[in-house]
């Protein structure tokens, strides 16, 4: 417990950002939950079991069509929210039986695919979807200072949420399971993982709250189109933080998504015209000086000082 | 006595090799089999075929009294049928304990942290890996390696226990000590199926001998009988050499 206080301390003084009164400040805020929220999802499928899915866009996308759609029907909003997680976990579980066989690149690749195909089929689907054109959603009737806090408070629930999935699923049978199964899949079975069902346990995960924040996303911006949602650097930047902060910590995405973010916007600030260039240098450098994360740089120091888990009998018998 | 472990008529095909043809085995409670043939003889593939790495193309594998051909490797091994690999297949970034708990885990029943740990530790201690619990697997030597193999097969409770070649690439002391393991687990009532080229290893083990050559049974019966089967000669050294002995055999029984 000694270990959850700290991070609950920190989610409640990050929830009370809206004191400070700055809207641009609040921006970021909901920008740096939502990233926190991809890059958690992707920690599970992509830091426990180590399977490198670039499905994160399908399923932002999926999730973001999902509410506003529903949302343009009528239906309420933190319903349609809901109803887009649980979309975005049903494709993903149908998704993963299909392609969670495939192994390294193979499944990288076909996961990339994915958010391709449905960018195709919204934008052809115009009857349902609006295709090319986008589509509108119902504009709340509040304050714009009230929106900007309410979705702030939203995504920062939901990023609160993911986190909490991860610490169960690391300290569950189910992490432990995922962490073999990155390991050595074959061994895996052989010592009574069900490995099918664990790895689509952990595709569905990674992609319910990534679901649910496409609908919060489509409902903050009020209006989405297909290239917007179903971008393919939606894919790649969970990743680059997970990588950042540590893949397959719990703290590390988090870490990593608020460096991510604090850095875009940095770079975005000072050097406008390269800088896509001068954020992929930076990333390639973080990365290659940072095997572990900015969480294995730490855990690299303690270990001799201190074996990760106590086993006296073990330990006093050298 | 009923066979714990049956295979009837399995055969195997890879593409247009058959890899295992037609071969009936079966094995009693407790017993040490012990399992041999030159290189590609298909000693590999009757353990992945029973430990559900492949699924046979004909025949059926039972399992105390259960069709256990075409399920999964994990249904397996939950039922009791443990298997080493020829290469170690440890989870390298875990401890030799962690390494140990995953199949006290999810393959010993539903076991709580505690109660995993305990079994796993039991398990180490038996094969002599208890002082090097808190080591990464990845920095046991090969001996150390394949006795976490052991280890983990153990913390699952087998019924039966397939052993591919646990001895190659040890030293002669290596090898001792782990027969004298081998020998232990055995007599805690575990059936053991031994691949091994080591004949050291098999005579010293084996209550009883099974040959396959290209696939196919060609010989079973106690040590003595099989080393002195001309088929299992001629397997091994060559037609030419088979001959030669029947002949000084038959010399020796007419002179």
């Amino acid at each position: 417990m000694t270990r959850v206080l700290p991070v609950v301390l920190v989610i409640a003084l990050v929830a009370a950002l809206p004191l400070l009164g700055d809207n641009y400040l609040l921006r970021l805020g909901t920008m740096g939950a939502m990233y926190a929220v991809m890059a958690l999802s992707w920690n599970v499928i992509g830091g426990f079991a180590g399977y490198p899915s670039f499905a994160t866009a399908a399923f932002f996308g999926l999730g973001a069509y999902t509410g506003a759609i529903l949302q343009g029907a009528g239906v309420y909003m933190p319903l349609a929210w809901v109803a887009a997680c649980l979309a975005a976990a049903l494709f993903a579980g149908l998704l993963g039986l299909a392609i969670l066989h495939l192994k390294g690149h193979y499944f990288a690749i076909a996961s990339l695919v994915v958010a391709e195909v449905l960018l195709e089929i919204t934008t052809s689907w115009t009857s349902l979807t609006g295709g090319g054109m986008g589509l509108n959603l119902p504009i709340l009737r509040i304050s714009v200072d009230a929106q900007a806090r309410l979705f702030f408070w939203a995504m920062l629930a939901l990023a609160s949420l993911t986190l909490a999935m991860n610490w169960i699923v690391a300290n569950h049978r189910l992490g432990f399971g995922l962490r073999c199964i990155r390991q050595n899949e074959d061994a895996s079975g052989m010592v009574g993982i069900n490995t099918t069902l664990y790895k689509v346990i952990a595709f569905i995960l990674s992609a319910v709250f990534v679901g649910g924040a496409g609908a919060l996303y489509a409902s903050w911006v009020f209006y989405i189109e297909p290239p917007d949602v179903f971008a393919t650097l939606t894919s790649v930047k969970p990743i680059v933080m997970a990588l950042l902060g540590g893949a397959g910590t719990v703290l590390g995405p988090v870490i990593g998504a608020v460096l991510f973010l604090v850095m875009e916007e940095l770079v975005w600030r000072n050097l406008l015209e390269i800088h896509a260039a001068a954020l992929g240098i930076l990333i390639v450098i973080l990365i290659f000086f940072l095997p572990g994360g900015v969480l294995g740089l730490f855990k690299r120091r303690r270990k001799p000082a201190a074996p990760s888990r106590p086993l006296a009998s073990a330990e006093a018998g050298r | 006595m009923t066979a714990i472990l049956s295979l009837d008529n399995v055969t195997q095909r890879f593409g247009g090799l058959t890899a295992l043809d037609a071969v009936s085995l079966d094995i009693a409670p407790g017993e040490v089999v012990g399992l041999i043939g030159p290189n590609g003889a298909g000693k590999t593939t009757l353990v992945n075929m029973v430990s559900g790495v492949y699924k046979p193309s004909t025949g059926t594998i039972t399992f105390d009294g259960k069709r256990i051909d075409g399920l999964k490797s994990y249904q397996i091994a939950r039922l009791g049928v443990a298997r080493t690999y020829q290469v170690v297949q440890p989870f390298p970034e875990m401890t030799v304990l962690e390494n140990v708990m995953s199949p006290a885990t999810f393959a010993a029943g539903n076991l709580g942290v505690e109660a995993a740990q305990e079994k796993a530790l039991e398990a180490l201690r038996f094969c002599g890996l208890d002082e090097q619990a808190q080591m990464r697997a990845s920095e046991l030597t090969l001996a150390g390696r394949k006795r976490l193999e052991l280890a983990k097969s153990l913390a699952m409770d087998p019924k039966v226990l397939l052993l591919d070649e646990v001895n190659a690439g040890l030293n002669p002391a290596e090898i001792d000590l782990a027969l004298d393991l081998i020998r232990r687990i055995s007599a805690k009532g575990v059936t053991i199926v031994i691949i091994e080229h080591l004949m050291k290893v098999v005579m010293n083990l084996c209550s009883r001998i099974v040959v396959l050559h290209h696939g196919a049974k060609i010989a079973e019966g106690t040590p003595a009988e099989v080393t002195s089967d001309p088929h299992v000669i001629e397997a091994y050294l060559g037609n030419r050499y088979a001959r030669k002995q029947a002949g000084e055999a038959k010399e020796g029984a007419d002179g």
